[in-house]
């Protein structure tokens, strides 16, 4: 069972206390988007053996939602950061391309 | 014989006897006796049955690793099969009995399966299943059914509480014997938080039992000592009885202490469930020692070596009398020098290795003990108990060499490191092809969530087998006697024949022999996964604790390739079994989970309620009277309603206040209709989707003030949709400044329903509540006899409705003055049953029954509920997706029978012909189906192809017994068409 | 006032349970007012001022003269009040901050509050709630879950906790600490 700092709250808690929002960073697509890019925004997610980009929310505590840098194999949590956050930062994946040379990116 | 020896035993208290019963007999043991230790001290040996075959089996070992007796503990509501006898602390008053047999442990029926070997062999389920499926049901599986099983199941609920617990620390260490100890003191005198946690009742491990010396002390003395200073410190909690389950992800260990199990009755919890948050696990877990694969090995009075010496040692009870030693290895010399200190025969050591001149064998020598190296057992004789040793060479087929009596033969085919924990969170073992062990590989640990090692091997769970190798690794002087190296040997002798391969037994509860994994791998199983499922091999409830690496061992050698080429198994927690009690902790019974009330629940209960539960919530379904079947009650409420005045406890409908200069804006995006141009005062239905299109959640929503919006929600809907918007004023549209409040608590909520609701609420005054002061979906604050309430006119019955909310901690004295009050025009209380059908009557939907997840607002015919004006809401672009614009969507229409029966909930509308699957097309399906006591005949709703251009159609559905229904397309409303009824 | 508020009952009444080795009640009516607005503006510095509080840092609860502010997330605060002012501290606190962006709202009645006391009140709670209880300071407010529902709580005495939930699981809550409490249970 996992566990994640709260980037808000700033206290570490338990996987009961988060609730899990799946994959990070998604665009919308509303009316006016063609099939293929609603269909992305939809259906279609990463399931990567390694680096992830996850949404939690601190559920039993602040009820914010943050976003969290993990590996899917070893459990390392690279970083967590605010939901405010369009794409990963910078100082992050640095980190993380340090820690993980072989990693393609985020996008 | 077995038999309590004069004197020694360090764990028993003479001066303290303690009764019990074991098969019905009343025998007699010591304070600090496990039930086992006592067991033996009354001189038995058979003491159960194995599981397949039924062989008569007696005691293997001392401790968690026992395959063989397996005990049903308790009587009555505590009852409990499956007690390991070793692990099992003697108790005054204890009852036990052997399981497996019938109908007496000395007369099993079942034993002929031993006879009938070769009926049973490896892969025996997998091959029975594939002969014919008939023969499984009609001739197998009844059998089997009736021989298998260990213990009886209790019938009645436990009367013993348990709980859980969490806790948090720098240190865990998992294992009180010396090397458990020296990491403890370590990480304490660091300043380390640190639990210490032991399985057994005892400190020490086995050091105290082996002898040696530590920093110039007796084990024992050291074990007191540090204990003593472990104590004083604050930063140190020692548990025993505390076994560590298992280690999980992060660092999250599930630990589980037997807080009660010795001293039942009285008044603490049995069990305790820690769920700790360890910084880094100390594995000190030590070693187990492994059988050999002998023929005849599962005869009682075989026994591992140390189990024999820790009886002598530890509990003063001997197996027999006359012990013939067989080992691989020097440690096993050790039984034979404890069994002469207490003053029993040891007739021979028969060692496999070519040599023996350790200094632990030369002292057996040395007190006239025949040694033989180089030798083995062909076989052991006896039936349920050992008379003899049948001697061959190791290297030969098993020709007999000599036959030498005994009753005890103990055996020593090496020891393995306890990695279980290491390995649960995934960290890697290697092979130690000298030590013939799998060792945990430091490079490779379970690592946590900044990459750091979450557990770490010290002592004999790290190969450091010996105290020498042990104290070394600690950094602390001591030692024992120097030891030779082991000779990997797994099957006595090297060349047995077919006839000593088919008793020689691998896993003693499951009844697997070397034969059935030599056959599994002639038969292609290469995979020790695959072969453990094929064979059964290690997956008894002892999780192969004894069995793993020997047939891993056999398993390589049939398949002629090294050990770590054939794999290792895969250790799963928990290490050994855990309390269904335990896993539960506190949550039975009233808490078993949270059951949600609503401030008028005690008056419902009061007042002869049925429950519906709702999410966790309770709802009252009906509230029938004396010799009123449900159907009545709801009826009468029903009918009250339409008729007089009907009062319904709606307080868990969802109220989510939404406020901030973008909140128009951003309902706008939440619902599909436009909530931005709602007037200030005026009340709205309202539709919610998924961005994926499909109908979430309904209600009304009512714009308070300017910039303030209150939503009402489903009852099961609240907290979800909650959650729902948030994540999109989070996650999505941050910078639009929205707040949200979820108040569904802070008020109770009253509907008052009915011809008869507004003479009812002016008779408590204090309000305008006319039409004009207060026309149909507009709301109110004010004051209603002397409760600070709002009003809302909204109406889900088609009746003239009043909504009241009103400070939750009020909700009851107004619901009892609005009961009081209501007398004077017949006003009934009504349930959750009755809002159903007037809501049918009305064709109003309801979420959860006309939606299920995949149905958009334009399938109910809401289409008037969705914008056309705005760009875009939640939904908008799915609902315009080229399946959700099909013209064969099932729609909403009514349907009402022929006959005026009631359909059944569910069933389908056929249609001509079949599909590709050959199975009858359809055409429709009901979604809701009541009875109408106003219109005295069955309605229903349902979603149906074409629905709405197909009005008086007939449709056929075929109902269970093959009776076929006929119902006609209608009007989904059925009740005050006009809409006359609500809006006075 | 008070004949608004006709028949006020607390979710429980006041249950005390004073059988185990800690004490636990629901401590009767309580006024709290929620507040989301920025947590960093002057005008609500000075409303809370007026009530002799102060702004909360995060995960901070201040208590003054009986009344108390607890940080509930970064853009939401509790303010713990007597159950008959929270009406008027909620119109106070929405007019002070009517020029901002914020949302005010009695929460009185949505919420239970008990109090767990004695020497050994920790270990009650350690067996409901995944906190580690050694590290939790006075003066700190921690929200989570006690069993299958949500908490807040914080040390409100030397030797006393107090724990807020939802009013409609205020019976289950009890039961949990009444079971968590009883004698034989002490944590050695
Ligand atoms: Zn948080």
């Amino acid at each position: 069972m996992l566990t994640l700092t709260c980037p808000y709250c700033g206290v570490t808690v338990e996987e009961t206390e988060l609730y899990p929002g799946g994959e990070a960073h998604l665009k919308r697509f509303g009316p006016g988007s063609t099939d293929a890019e609603f269909e992305s925004y939809m259906f279609a997610r990463k399931n990567p053996k390694g680096v992830h980009f996850e949404r939690w929310r601190h559920a039993y505590g602040c009820g914010k939602w943050f976003l969290a840098a993990r590996d899917t194999v070893t459990w390392e949590v690279f970083g967590t950061y605010s939901a405010q956050t369009p794409e990963p930062p910078a100082a992050l994946v640095a980190t993380i391309k340090q820690k993980r040379p072989g990693w393609e990116g985020w996008k | 014989m077995s038999q309590r020896l004069a004197k020694g035993g360090r764990l028993i208290d003479r001066t303290k006897p303690l009764t019990f019963t074991f098969n019905s007999t009343r025998y007699t043991g010591f304070a600090g006796d496990t039930l086992a230790s006592a067991l033996l001290g009354t001189g038995k040996s058979l003491l159960g049955r194995s599981f397949k075959y039924h062989r008569p089996r007696g005691l293997v070992a001392s401790g968690v690793e026992e395959p063989n007796v397996l005990v049903n503990l308790g009587e009555g509501d505590r009852l409990e099969p499956d007690q390991r006898a070793t692990t099992t602390e003697l108790f005054d008053g204890a009852v036990a009995a052997s399981q497996n047999h019938w109908p007496s442990l000395a007369f099993d029926v079942g034993a002929i399966n031993d006879y009938a070997y070769r009926m049973f062999p490896a892969g025996f389920y997998y091959k029975t299943f594939m002969v014919s499926t008939w023969a499984w049901h009609k001739i197998f599986e009844p059998i089997v059914r009736q021989a298998a099983g260990l213990g009886a199941a209790p019938r009645r609920a436990d009367p013993d509480r348990y709980e859980q617990a969490y806790a948090y620390c720098d240190v865990l260490v998992a294992g009180g014997g010396v090397a458990g100890l020296m990491a403890a003191l370590k990480a304490a005198k660091e300043g380390k938080r640190v639990i210490l946690a032991e399985q057994t009742a005892h400190w020490g491990g086995r050091a105290p039992v082996d002898g040696g010396e530590i920093e110039g002390m007796a084990p024992e003395a050291w074990v007191k000592k540090t204990l003593e200073v472990l104590g004083a410190m604050d930063n140190v909690r020692l548990m025993t009885r505390t076994m560590v389950a298992g280690v999980h992800d992060h660092g999250y260990v599930i630990v589980y202490e037997r807080v009660a199990d010795h001293t039942p009755g009285d008044d603490r919890p049995r069990h305790r469930l820690w769920r700790v948050r360890a910084g880094v696990t100390k594995v000190a877990t030590g070693a187990i020692e492994r059988p050999l694969a002998f023929a005849g090995n599962d005869i009682p009075g075989v026994m591992l070596a140390s189990a024999v010496r820790d009886y002598i040692v530890n509990w003063a009870v001997s197996p027999g009398e006359e012990i013939i030693v067989v080992t691989n290895n020097d440690d096993a010399y050790r039984t034979a020098l404890a069994a002469l200190k207490a003053g029993l025969k040891v007739i021979a050591v028969l060692d496999a290795r070519p040599t023996a001149n350790g200094p632990l064998a030369e002292a057996v020598k040395a007190k006239g003990v025949r040694v033989m190296p180089g030798h083995a057992v062909s076989k052991v004789r006896g039936k349920s108990k050992v008379v003899a040793v049948e001697i061959c060479k190791q290297e030969s087929a098993g020709e007999v060499v000599e036959v030498l009596g005994c009753d005890v033969v103990a055996m020593s085919g090496g020891w393995s490191p306890v990695v279980h924990l290491y390995s649960h969170a995934g960290g890697k073992v290697l092979w130690d092809e000298a030590a013939a062990m799998f060792r945990p590989d430091p490079a490779r640990p379970p690592t946590g969530d900044k990459a750091q090692p979450i557990a770490e091997v010290v002592g004999a769970a790290n190969g450091a087998l010996t105290l020498t190798a042990l104290c070394a690794e600690a950094g602390l002087a001591g030692g024992a006697e120097a030891e030779a190296p082991l000779a990997p040997v797994w099957v006595m002798p090297a060349k047995a024949k077919d006839k000593l391969k088919f008793k020689a037994f691998l896993d003693f509860q499951n009844d697997v022999k070397v034969s059935d994994v030599q056959l599994a791998a002639r038969e292609g199983y290469a995979s020790v996964e695959h072969t453990k499922r094929y064979t059964t091999l290690g997956m008894a409830t002892d999780q192969g604790k004894l069995s793993n690496i020997n047939g891993l061992a056999v398993l390589s050698e049939a398949l002629g390739q090294p050990i770590p080429q054939t794999g290792t198994t895969t250790f799963r927690p928990p290490y050994t079994p855990i309390s269904f009690g335990a896993i539960t902790g506190e949550a039975r019974g009233e808490i078993f989970q949270p059951l949600r009330k609503t401030p008028m629940h005690g008056w419902h209960e009061t007042h002869g309620v049925h429950w519906e539960p709702v999410g966790l919530w309770r709802r009252p379904y009906t509230y029938p009277r004396a010799g009123e079947g449900h159907r009545d009650s709801v009826n009468r409420e029903i009918v009250n309603t339409r008729t007089n005045v009907g009062l319904l406890d709606a307080s868990t409908l969802g109220k989510i206040v939404v406020n901030g200069p973008d909140a128009g804006k951003f309902l706008d995006m939440m619902y599909t209709n436009m909530m931005s141009t709602l007037p200030v005062g005026k009340c709205r239905y309202g539709l919610m989707c998924s961005d994926n299109g499909f109908l979430i959640d309904d209600g009304v929503v009512v714009r308070l003030s300017e910039d303030t919006w209150l939503c009402h929600t489903t009852s099961g809907g609240a907290d979800h949709i909650h959650a729902h918007m948030e994540d999109w004023l989070q996650c999505e549209w941050w910078d639009w400044k929205v707040y949200t409040a979820n108040l569904t608590e802070e008020y109770a909520q009253i509907a008052v329903v009915g011809p008869k609701a507004r003479m009812l609420l002016e008779k408590l005054g204090g309000m305008d509540v006319s039409k004009e002061a207060l026309p149909f979906m507009t709301f109110k604050e004010g004051e209603l006899g002397g409760f600070p309430v709002r009003i809302y006119r909204i109406s889900f019955s088609g009746e003239l409705s009043y909504e009241i909310a009103v400070p939750a901690n009020m909700g009851l004295a107004l619901w009892e003055k609005l009961n009081e009050a209501g007398a004077a025009f017949s006003a009934m209380p009504y349930g959750t049953e009755a809002l159903h059908v007037m809501r049918a009557e009305k064709g109003f939907i309801m979420i959860g029954d006309e939606t299920d997840g995949t149905v958009i607002p334009q399938d109910l015919g809401l289409g008037w509920a969705i914008s056309k004006k705005k760009e875009d809401y939640l939904g908008k672009r799915a609902q315009a997706r080229v399946h959700m614009t099909d013209p064969d969507r099932w729609t909403l229409v009514g349907l009402e029978t022929l006959d005026g029966s009631v359909l059944p909930d569910g069933v389908y509308a056929v249609d001509e012909g079949v599909n590709e699957n050959n199975q009858r097309k359809v055409q429709g399906r009901v979604t809701s189906t009541y009875y109408s006591p106003v219109l005295n005949k069955g309605i229903a709703m349902g979603l149906v192809k074409h629905g709405p251009s197909r009005m008086g159609e007939v449709l056929d559905f075929p109902a269970d017994n093959g009776v076929v229904i006929k119902a006609r397309i209608c009007d989904p409303v059925f009740y005050d068409k006009a809409g006359e009824k609500a809006d006075v | 006032m008070s004949e608004m508020m006709t028949g006020a009952v607390s979710p429980l009444n006041g249950k005390t349970i004073a059988t185990g080795f800690a004490t636990v009640a629901e401590v009767g009516l309580k006024g709290m007012v929620s507040l989301r607005a920025d947590l960093g503006s002057k005008a609500l510095a000075k409303a809370l001022k007026a009530l002799g509080l102060k702004t909360p840092a995060p995960r901070e609860i201040v208590t003054e003269g009986g009344r108390s502010v607890a940080w509930m997330s970064p853009d939401e605060l509790l303010v713990l009040c007597g159950y008959a002012e929270a009406a008027g501290v909620a119109t106070d606190l929405e007019k002070a901050l009517a020029k901002e962006h914020a949302l005010v709202a009695n929460v009185s009645d949505a919420r239970a509050m008990f109090t767990v006391a004695g020497a050994r009140a920790d270990e009650v709670l350690m067996k409901l709630c995944p906190v580690d209880f050694a590290a939790l300071k006075p003066g700190e407010m921690r929200r989570t879950r006690s069993a299958q529902v949500a908490a807040a709580l914080w040390r409100s005495g030397p030797e006393e906790l107090s724990l807020i939930c939802f009013r409609s699981v205020a019976g289950y809550v009890m039961g949990l600490l009444e079971v968590s409490s009883r004698k034989g249970g002490e944590i050695s």
